[in-house]
């Protein structure tokens, strides 16, 4: 059984929605900095993480190439290989940017993505609560902790 | 190219009924052109329209019936007409729920015959 699973709560019913409105295989919620918001289809931690780094990569890749050419913003890629669709999106959020990436086969299509992104983003805006006030440190020690914590959110383990 | 999509589309919207046309890439669900009346979303009709009539291409063929040649949505306000054309192109039409569908589907018929 495919499953989704939310480091942030709040995205999951969303998610869920776009998945099944938009028939996508694999979609991955994630900051433009590769964290990863929730998923949607991955079965393998390793392949959520190398997804995100690599969403994240072509997503900088792409806003670079933007500002070269003086575009206001880097909003949307699509590949269409023989399989699979691959579409990446660049959104704002009321708790910040986010990035989706999604992955589709033959029973769906580019334009039905693109017609449920706008729907995932707008849900996204209404279910997002309000930012904190005073956002929590980052630091070196709570690191490890976060990751495997992340982990077990997203794939249903024990930390 | 440009002026025979524009005709084709313009034939379609002239009908009494019809809100607007839209050409669909089928397999992307993709707005190639659109003559659509203020407030009709063309790339919803487009993406939900193409992944209709894939469905049902599906279950015709699987049904040994072969490709549908119009599929006709009859909703409680408007209707959904779709008419397949060369190279994967759907012509789709959104009209009111008392168009004369004989006529829209000669004359969508005509404009899929217009990209053969």
């Amino acid at each position: 059984m495919t499953v989704t699973r939310a480091v942030e709560p709040w995205t999951l019913d969303p998610l869920r929605r776009f998945v099944t409105e938009s028939g996508a295989r694999l979609a991955l919620l994630t900051t433009p900095a590769g964290q990863v918001v929730a998923q949607h289809g991955f079965t393998r931690a390793v392949d959520v993480m190398a997804a995100a780094a690599l969403g994240a990569a072509i997503a900088a890749s792409t806003a670079e190439i933007n500002r070269m050419l003086a575009e206001p913003r880097f909003r949307a890629l699509t590949h269409q290989g023989v399989r699979h669709g691959i579409f990446l999106a660049s959104f704002e959020t009321p708790r910040g940017p986010m990035l989706a990436l999604v992955v589709f086969g033959q029973d769906s299509s580019i334009g039905l993505v693109q017609l449920f992104m706008e729907d995932l983003v707008r849900d996204l805006a209404a279910a997002a609560p309000a930012r904190e006030a005073q956002p929590r440190a980052v630091l070196a020690a709570d690191f490890e902790r976060d990751l495997n914590e992340s982990l077990a959110a997203l794939f249903g383990r024990e930390t | 190219m440009t002026a025979r999509i524009r005709q084709a589309l313009d034939a379609i919207t002239r009908i009494r009924g019809v809100h607007g046309a839209v050409l669909v890439s089928g397999d992307d669900g993709l707005v190639v052109a659109e003559a659509l009346m203020e407030g009709v979303r063309g790339h919803a009709v487009a993406a939900l329209a193409a992944s209709r009539f894939q469905r049902f291409r599906r279950a015709t063929e699987a049904a040994g019936a072969m490709a549908p040649e119009f599929l006709h949505l009859q909703a409680t306000d408007g209707s959904l007409l779709v008419v397949p054309a060369a190279n994967g192109v759907l012509i789709v039409a959104v009209a009111a729920a008392d168009i004369n569908v004989g006529l829209a589907r000669l004359e969508m018929i005509r404009a899929a015959e217009a990209f053969a």
